[in-house]
């Protein structure tokens, strides 16, 4: 039988996965906590907090990486992610991965320790500019920080370890750039262009300055106690989300080629919609056209149609905005039906972990449909009448997902959508 | 079958001007490049010209919500919608696709300084800290450095909302928007698209990246070629550049007459070993089918072992080829690099070059090339 879908494209399979959050690192570990109803939120250690009004977040507090930073974060987190899914899936050999890297990577600058340590040796005492940092830079001693701060480090790092093959391309779609990355590789398998793809999402940028630009944009829950009940999805009271930290990595495979090397199929990614958002930096257009469309334009992708979707893995936020045009949107698309399709949000235990998110949550959403138990929505106590939906509140749920659809939005109007499954419905004849 | 891939608009501003036009008088014998060499002493400059951001960003709302880097993109993807006589067509952008090659994250200068002149004598940094950044910071200030909204100030201001994807990683980023908008569209995965990126070069904040790694060139002026034997390095360079690709159907279909076509576009990356990006370049320059008598445009940086090696690689594909350093022109553009040189090369097609091939080497990593021949 060959594999291809009704379009007469490659089916995408997914032959291996890896995933690191606030709840611990692998799949198991993240997968009993997750399904328990254990949250990963907790008040910040990693730098003081006096003076802010978000204390807490879903922080990787397990892994120590010297120097402290954004971008090393981020590369440990995409490489015991990325070791994970390449050993599950068997593809290649070590270091000889065949095929293409897509990784979403937290935007990176250099950061306040940097900062500081450029201003006391440029001497400057009073009176700090960027000239005295320049000066202090020219001197040669920091060289390894420009390699640290470009945006494309982390990719090189994870392309020299893994040895994927070409331009590994680093991405970001704000908060739905983990989904973008998958949609990347399901997009250049069915070109023909690779047999496989890793594509990975991740982010450990909590730090000082990271949390209170959320903050000035009052984006982020201020319900510091206690922390594992600060973030409240479809929640009545719901008041922002929580930052949190993660890697998630998945193989994707030509389902053919997948087969024929005896690799086993953990699921496939069914169908992928987009679709930009002009409205505003950092709100939906009020219609929900954007996010409608991109729901729409992925369970068409998959061959499926509305009726299919047993089970929406949310983007679920928490916040104000998101809930209510996430939840205006799953409707629109699939009807009255959609206030009996279960609908959970990770975040609720997890945190937002803001470029990694559409990854961890893609392997969430495989992970549910593998062992036919949905994750919960935790905190969920007070319903909002504005969002009549299946939450699944706050205790895990024994329930067969053949598809799950996965979405992820971000600011700057970027919407996407992921359509999983167990099997490849919507078959070429 | 692979469809074929057209350029149908071009948007280009940087130093030289803000006309495509500009850009190819620059290529003529006697052109004398902008340098700014006092205002970033001792790191010279190649400045934006002077633009009238009211006539592509019409709402200073929308001007004041953006950084330099950002207001140079949206302005010069401006000029590639009028080019491709899509600006005024709200349905057509609604389902254009983007892919926008972005840095990101410009500083408020002052208020990093005040907070650094402060941490140097403050009891507890970190709590200093809070208190100052959550008292000085703007707070749209963060919309003005995420890395994708460069992207998002495109769909607000010019209406592109198919969807957009935005690449990071500096030079390979431009290269690499441009391999996979070809790519969807040779494979029919998509019809349309606005691609492009844009670079401040007038950033104490971003050369303090390049200034720690060694790369600036700090002396008078002197060509790209000639920088090796001086240590090489650098000199950064505004632009913003963007083009509308679209199958050819797709250019057919609403009347249009293509510019050029992209004929294909590799990019690769070696871990720079001595000799390493020569073999990629010229690898690379065989599988794209290039001629010995193409033209070159050359992204060339004019640091020492990239430059060397990228000439070496030409001088053995393409000897005696004409080649133009775009470095020498407008200066570096980090992450325009490559929309800047596939821009001047389709417009260097419509002028009647029979193919044009662009280099795209970065200053540290990654390296790709673009081949630009007239349309079928």
């Amino acid at each position: 039988m060959a594999l291809k879908d009704r379009q007469g494209r490659p089916l995408v399979a997914v032959t291996g996965m890896g995933v690191v959050t606030s709840l611990g690192q692998g799949r198991e570990d993240n997968w009993a906590a997750l399904t328990s109803g254990r949250s990963g939120i907790h008040a910040i250690g990693r730098f003081p907090t006096e003076g802010l009004r978000t204390k807490i977040a879903g922080t990787v507090d397990f892994i120590e990486v010297q120097p402290f930073c954004a971008p090393m974060l981020s590369e440990r987190l995409a490489m015991l992610a990325a070791e994970e899914a390449v050993a599950q899936s068997g593809a290649g050999t070590k270091g000889d991965f065949p095929g293409a890297l897509f990784i979403a990577v937290p935007p990176v600058e250099i950061e306040w320790p940097q900062r500081e340590a450029l201003a006391e040796a440029s001497g400057q005492n009073e009176g700090v500019t960027y000239p005295d940092l320049l000066k202090a830079a020219a001197t040669g001693r920091f060289k390894p920080w420009h390699d640290l701060f470009l945006f494309g480090t982390v990719a090189d790092r994870i392309a020299n370890r893994f040895g994927t093959k070409g331009s590994p391309i680093s991405l970001s779609t704000a908060c739905s750039s983990g989904a973008t990355a998958i949609q990347l590789g399901v997009e250049a398998i069915r070109r023909g262009e690779t047999k496989a793809a890793l594509c990975i999402g991740t982010d450990g940028s909590v730090h000082a300055e990271a949390l209170i630009r959320f903050s000035l944009l009052s984006a982020l829950s201020t319900q510091n106690e206690p922390p594992e009940g600060a973030a409240k999805p479809f929640s009545k009271n719901r008041d922002g989300f929580v930052m949190g930290e993660g890697g998630a990595a998945l193989v994707l495979e030509d389902a053919e080629a997948a087969r024929a090397r005896g690799a086993t199929i953990l699921g496939y990614v069914l169908g992928c919609g987009e679709r930009g958002d002009g409205f505003h930096r950092t709100r939906s257009s009020p219609d929900g056209a954007p996010i409608v469309a991109s729901i729409r334009e992925a369970i068409e992708d998959a061959g499926l149609t509305p009726d299919d979707v047993d089970y929406v893995n949310a983007h679920g936020t928490g916040t104000p905005e998101n809930d209510k045009m996430e939840s205006m949107g799953c409707m629109a698309v699939i009807g009255e039906r959609m206030k009996q399709v279960p609908i959970s949000s990770n975040k609720s235990m997890i945190g937002h972990t803001l470029t990694a998110a559409g990854a961890v949550e893609a392997v969430m959403s495989l992970l549910t449909i593998q062992h036919g138990r949905i994750p919960p929505t935790l905190n969920y106590r007070v319903p909002d009448p504005a969002i009549p939906l299946d939450v699944v509140p706050n205790e895990a749920r024994d329930a067969t997902v053949g598809i799950a659809l996965s979405n992820s939005f971000g600011f700057g109007g970027q919407n996407t959508c992921l359509v999983l499954g167990a099997e490849p419905k919507g078959l070429a004849a | 079958m692979a469809r074929e891939v057209v350029v149908t608009g071009l948007g280009i501003v940087s130093s030289v001007g803000e006309t495509v036009e500009a850009h190819l008088s620059a290529l003529e014998p006697g052109f004398v490049p902008n340098v700014d060499t006092t205002t970033f002493a001792p790191y010279p400059v190649h400045p934006a010209v002077h633009l009238d951001w009211d006539k592509q960003i019409p709402k200073k709302s929308d001007q004041r919500q953006m950084e330099p880097w950002q207001r140079l993109g949206v302005y010069s993807a401006g000029l590639a919608l009028e080019s491709a006589g899509v600006k005024a067509d709200a349905a057509l952008k609604a389902r254009m696709h983007l892919i926008v090659a972005a840095g990101g994250g410009e500083r408020d200068y002052a208020v990093d300084g005040q907070i650094l002149t402060g941490l140097r004598s403050a009891a507890n940094h970190g709590v200093f800290l809070n208190e100052r950044l959550m008292s000085d910071l703007r707070p749209t200030l963060f919309l003005a450095q995420l890395s994708n909204l460069l992207a998002g100030n495109i769909s607000i201001v010019h209406g592109v909302t198919g969807a957009s994807r935005t690449f990071m990683g500096e030079e390979s980023a431009g290269v690499d928007a441009i391999r996979i908008a070809h790519a969807r569209i040779a494979a029919g995965q998509a019809e349309f698209f606005l691609v492009g990126g844009s670079y401040n070069g007038e950033r104490a904040d971003a050369h303090l990246i390049y200034e720690m790694g060694g790369f600036y060139w700090k002396k008078a002026f002197r060509s790209v070629w000639e920088r090796p034997a001086g240590g090489g390095g650098l000199i950064p360079g505004s632009a913003g550049a963007f083009m509308v690709l679209e199958s050819r159907e797709h250019a057919e279909a609403r009347g249009v007459n293509p510019i050029a076509a992209i004929a294909g576009v590799s990019a690769e990356r070696t871990r720079r070993e001595p000799g390493a990006l020569r073999a990629s370049l010229e690898a690379q320059w065989r599988a794209l089918g290039a001629s010995r008598q193409a033209v070159v445009l050359s992204g060339a940086t004019g640091v020492a072992q990239p430059t060397a090696e990228e000439k070496a690689a030409l001088h053995e594909v393409a000897p005696g080829a004409t080649i133009h350093p775009l470095g020498d022109i407008i200066g570096h553009s980090l992450e325009a690099q490559a929309p800047v040189g596939a821009i001047v090369a389709a417009a260097l097609i419509a002028k009647g070059a029979p193919e044009v091939v662009v280099t795209a080497v970065g200053h540290w990593r990654g390296d790709g090339l673009i081949r630009l021949t007239p349309a079928a």
